[in-house]
């Protein structure tokens, strides 16, 4: 971990405190019915009231400006936020809104547009979320929802799916395809010809699928067109995700750690044998690559580096690899336990293949950052 | 303020004493090769300079022929060199290992004796631990060191050490007790030219005759030449590997791009692309992680910096090797054909070169603690995992 200033000592330390007192691993099982999917009644698909909180404690406000009731502390302590969260898999819009959402205000908004949103957004009472995806694979470039000039605005069609806390959103960032390329609008989850309904995902996070038919929203709903602008978003998304996987990546290492240390076999500690030491050890290794690419990329959003495109698709490839390495792991070395849904194991390797495949899967994030370095 | 000034003192210096012929060139040439080293004029001035500044050990006291400067003052001479293209012409295995272990467990008499002579590289060390029958197992050494009065004599062994038919000195591990393990080990100081030392290179995968095995049939040994207390060499042994495995983990970590070779030889495809999507796929995997291993050992100095865990040498150790290894054997497939000369013409130098870089990378996790080992040590320090 990097060097950490006073008060992001003091914010880490009380995240962690608070993921101890309140966030246990079982307020992410709770979101699941009995046979290991997704619970019908909790249709957000996160845990409003916890959400509450820690709005309440300043956390969503963290990348807001202080003008509009943030504290502007920057990407790299919301990064850590998001990490230890994800150590216990909650179920919290704490990316989507706070990360994801309030970055697309700050950059491409203007004045009015950060004035109606960002102060909502900070203080937790509204919750944003990016609607990008549309198919079985991120990508960005190839958007089908289509943005058309009507007068004195636009008019939206098409789908958007999964949208990540779709179900609990009052904001969503709408990326389209307009007829300059990509366009973003500010679409309140209550206008007319928006409906959404639930997915049950194998993370029981009930992400939404979007319908556009015929939304007609005003010029005021313009955020900003162009690639530059999406790019910037999705590199803050990239990041998040990845600094999320981290956290639970680590958690899954110390929770199978943990049982190495106490599962007896053969009269002895399986975590005496060699072959799993090494294991143990190269897994080790990769958590610390992992964690230097996602510092490095979180720190150069508040450095506003040129290289974060590159850094963010570093983070993002290696975040995934590792999350994907290590739940399968976990879920090996827990033997026969590991199977059963009454064990954590299967809720991180389930919570981690979604995250994988939000924002990009490895094989995209390998392609961009190839392109981008000229492989 | 005060390290402003010493700054521009250590630059004036250098700018009046550094050979510009130099600039660039890579210091392990001369500290591997004393034959390149005696050839070299350039070499010759510049070690002398550094030797008479003593600067080449910077913060050994003035009597062992250091500078007697702080660690902080160190540091700048360290970073003015770097920043001109310098390097230190003193550095060797004797001042990176034997001269803090000297200055740690010798007396004052050794010191004395063997601290000058290090600090301007006139002699060369070499470290004799591994034996045939001790590898990894290093503390299951065999050689001999019988007391025999007023000297003691050795008998027995050494293998993979390094640039030994060069070498002055050895300083070496030996067995004085046998009836136990690591606590019949002692650490001597051997003089190569003593009757009965025979070294013999030995020719590796790559060609390179670095490494060398060396006899030693009833080499006498002068009672003062044991460091520590008899039987307490393991404890210096240990510390002194510590100081090898810091030193390995500042190893230099650029390489040569793989792009433009894998352009070069794959072609590219209608968006300027590695044409061979199957290797570029691969080699985009190895580049990514390499770029990830540069952040860590940036964050690892950083955080050693700040007094954090520094105990992940072995797992740097590791990811270093590993992701290196995998870089030569790719620069290798890329070159096909063109990869897989010895000698001649027929084959372009660098293309030889990488080739002998790849066969020189399998000792990466071989020497300074095998992979295994490392693992085996990063499994009980950092993870605490129990014993069997």
């Amino acid at each position: 971990m990097a060097v950490l200033n006073e008060e992001q000592t003091m914010l880490k330390d009380m995240v962690s405190q608070w993921v101890r007192d309140q966030m246990p691993v079982s307020v992410a099982r709770g979101l699941y019915d009995h046979s290991g999917g997704g619970r019908r009644d909790a249709i957000t698909g996160f845990d409003k009231d916890a959400y509450a909180e820690i709005a309440a404690m300043g956390w969503s406000g963290i990348l807001a400006p202080e003008a509009h009731g943030g504290s502007d502390f920057g990407a790299f302590s919301l990064g850590f936020v998001l990490e230890e969260l994800a150590r216990t898999l909650s179920p919290l819009p704490l990316l989507s809104s706070a990360m994801i959402a309030v970055s697309a205000l700050r950059l491409g908004g203007n004045a009015a547009q950060q004035s109606a949103w960002l102060t909502g957004l900070a203080d937790g009472s509204i919750i944003g979320t990016l609607a990008v995806d549309e198919g079985a694979h991120h990508a960005p470039h190839a958007l089908s929802l289509s943005a058309a000039r009507v007068e004195n605005g636009w008019r939206l069609d098409g789908i958007k799916r999964p949208v990540a806390d779709g179900m609990g959103a009052g904001l969503f960032i709408v990326a389209a395809r307009g007829d300059d390329g990509a366009t973003l609008l500010l679409v309140p989850a209550d206008t007319a010809g928006l409906t959404r309904e639930p997915l049950d995902q194998i993370d029981a996070r009930r992400p939404a699928m979007l319908r556009f038919d015929g939304v007609v929203l005003g010029d005021d709903a313009m955020l900003g067109q162009g690639e530059p602008l999406l790019s910037a978003i999705l590199d803050r998304a990239y990041v998040g995700q990845a600094a999320e996987l981290l956290g639970l990546a680590t958690q899954a290492f110390e929770t199978t750690l943990d049982y190495l240390k106490t599962r007896v076999q053969f009269g002895q500690l399986i975590g005496s044998f060699q072959a799993l030491q090494h294991r143990a050890s190269d897994m080790f290794g990769e958590l610390q690559l992992t964690r230097s690419a996602v510092e490095a990329a979180l720190a150069a959003i508040d450095a506003d580096d040129p290289q974060l495109p590159s850094l963010a698709s570093l983070a993002k490839a290696m975040a995934n690899e590792t999350a994907h390495r290590i739940t399968c792991e976990m879920v090996q070395l827990h033997g026969g336990i590991g199977m059963t849904h009454e064990h954590d194991a299967g809720l991180y390797l389930k919570r981690s293949r979604v995250a994988e495949q939000a924002y990009g899967s490895s094989s995209f994030h390998r392609e961009r950052w190839a392109r981008l370095n000229g492989y | 303020m005060e390290d402003q000034q010493f700054r521009q003192e250590v630059r004036d210096w250098l700018s009046a004493n550094f050979p510009p012929a130099l600039t660039g060139v890579n210091g392990l040439i001369f500290q591997g090769d004393a034959h390149a080293a005696a050839a070299s004029k350039d070499f010759q001035v510049w070690r002398k300079a550094m030797a008479d500044k003593g600067w080449g050990t910077p913060t050994w006291d003035k009597a062992y022929g250091g500078a007697g400067l702080s660690t902080a003052q160190a540091k700048i001479i360290a970073q003015e060199l770097s920043a001109i293209g310098a390097f230190n012409p003193i550095r060797s295995y004797g001042t990176m290992m034997l001269g803090p272990t000297l200055l740690e467990f010798g007396t004052e008499e050794q010191r004395l004796q063997h601290l000058p002579r290090i600090s301007t590289h006139e002699l060369r060390w070499c470290q004799g631990f591994s034996e045939p029958g001790a590898g990894s197992d290093l503390a299951s050494l065999q050689m001999k060191c019988v007391d025999a009065g007023d000297h003691w004599v050795v008998s027995g062994q050494k293998i993979w050490t390094s640039g030994a038919d060069q070498a002055d000195w050895c300083f070496a591990l030996v067995r004085t007790d046998t009836s136990v393990k690591h606590g019949g080990i002692s650490f001597l100081l051997i003089d190569m030219t003593s009757p009965g030392v025979e070294a013999r290179p030995i020719v590796l995968i790559s060609g390179s005759t670095h490494f060398c095995e060396v006899f030693f049939n009833d080499v006498k040994v002068p009672k003062g030449n044991l460091v520590g207390a008899v039987n307490q060499g393991w404890n210096i042994a240990k510390r002194l590997l510590q100081f090898e495995r810091s030193s390995l983990s500042e190893v230099k970590t650029d390489v040569t791009p793989l792009a433009p070779i894998a352009h070069a030889m794959l072609g590219t495809d209608a968006e300027g692309r590695i044409a061979d999507a199957d290797a570029r796929a691969r080699i985009v995997h190895n580049a990514m992680r390499h770029a990830a291993y540069l952040q860590t050992v940036r964050r690892f100095n950083e955080e050693a910096r700040n007094g954090g865990p520094g105990n992940g040498v072995s797992t740097l150790k590791n990811l270093w090797s590993g992701i290196v290894q995998r870089r030569a054997e790719l620069l290798v497939e890329v070159l096909g054909a063109d990869g897989l000369g010895w000698s001649g013409n027929a084959y372009p130098a660098d293309a030889r070169e990488a080739t002998r870089a790849l066969l020189h990378s399998k000792a990466f996790s071989i020497y300074g603690g095998s992979y295994e080992i490392q693992n085996n040590i990063t499994a009980k320090r950092s993870l605490g995992l129990p014993d069997r």
